[in-house]
């Protein structure tokens, strides 16, 4: 259920440039997915295919790329990915200051759409 | 395929938005306002039964005489946590989310309509129960606290990432557990860390009382250097 509040906001981002660009239909929905987001892509594909139902999105593929996180150094501004799942606290790799902050990981961006 | 006899030839159409961008529009409008008028906004979040009602009730207790409370309390559908508040002897509103498990700015601002807001030096939002989807939505409030009970187990920054790792602040609630399970404070000190270095970890107990004064302090110096 948590998708759902997720593809629907996809919907309306992609239904938005379909009607600007006059879209007959579109085919496929290029997405990319922040690391830390705890949604798969099979349900996300499963609650798209819901909400997109008689509209142009109807049957778009979803086509998620996920996007790591990275973190940024506050006191050297390096920024560096890292494992996410791994035990160890994080240090900057060139400074090794723990004084970092998350800049990517996070979120949903359409970068494109194929359509028709 | 079927879309074949559409005809014509596949366009590539570029979109490059942020599926959310709306929303913080609204949520960054709204945290700009309420700085204005010195209100300090507090985002809770938590599974359900972690102890956010107790903490807010707690809060309430501990508080009152030195900050002006007041409490939006979202639920899916009851009114039982706004009751204990109002009850606790602060205003409080309940916003019904109608099945959404996750609170949005534009929410927010119909929740703080209900309350008398130059009354009020500190709102604390009781956002719906789970680590899902209320990490996703950003709801205009100056600060992220979340709370992990110890029953729920040292392993949820793993499961979690994502709540874990927009949170300032992580209450770590029902530290008197602790003797009676195997969940490692330390072990779960390292996981939030590497997601989240800045994050500050408060562990207290609702129940007894252990460790809350340390969340008071924390409160006390945000909500004067916010507001």
């Amino acid at each position: 259920m948590h998708e759902l509040s997720v593809v629907e906001k996809i919907l309306a981002v992609v239904l938005a440039h379909a009607v600007k660009h006059r879209v007959k239909r579109v085919l496929a929905i290029h997405l990319e997915v922040g690391e830390l987001s705890d949604l798969e892509d099979r349900w996300l594909q499963h609650y798209f295919d819901h909400v997109s139902k008689g509209s142009r999105a109807e049957k778009a593929r979803l086509v998620i790329v996920r996007m790591p996180a990275r973190l940024q150094c506050g006191a050297c501004g390096h920024d560096f990915s890292f494992a996410t799942a791994a035990e160890q606290a994080n240090a900057c790799p060139r400074c090794s200051s723990t004084d970092c902050r998350l800049i990517a990981g996070q979120g949903y961006f359409i970068k494109h759409l194929e359509a028709l | 395929m079927e879309v074949d006899n559409l005809g014509g030839p596949i366009r590539l159409i570029e979109v490059k938005e942020e599926i959310f961008a709306d929303n913080r529009k609204v949520a960054e409008a709204l945290r700009g306002r309420l700085r204005k008028e010195k209100i300090f906004l507090l985002n809770l979040m938590a599974s359900p039964g972690a102890g956010k009602t107790s903490l807010i009730v707690n809060t309430i207790a501990g508080l009152r005489s030195e900050l002006r409370l007041g409490v939006i309390e979202a639920d899916i559908d009851s009114m039982v946590d706004a009751e204990a508040v109002v009850k606790a002897g602060v205003p409080a509103v309940q916003l019904r989310t109608g099945g959404f498990c996750h609170v949005d700015a534009s929410m927010v601002e119909m929740g703080l309509a209900g309350l008398n807001l130059q009354d009020l030096d500190l709102v604390i939002l009781e956002n719906v129960g789970n680590l899902v989807c209320p990490a996703e939505f950003d709801t205009g409030a100056h600060k992220n606290v979340m709370i992990l009970s110890v029953p729920e187990g040292d392993d949820k920054p793993l499961k979690y990432p994502l709540m874990f790792s927009i949170c300032d602040v992580l209450i770590v609630n029902k530290l008197d557990y602790l003797e009676f399970s195997d969940f490692d404070l330390e072990k779960m000190r390292e996981r939030v860390r590497r997601l989240n270095p800045a994050i500050k970890i408060i562990p207290l107990s609702c129940r007894t009382g252990a460790g809350l004064e340390v969340w008071f302090d924390w409160l006390r110096l945000v909500s004067r250097k916010e507001a």
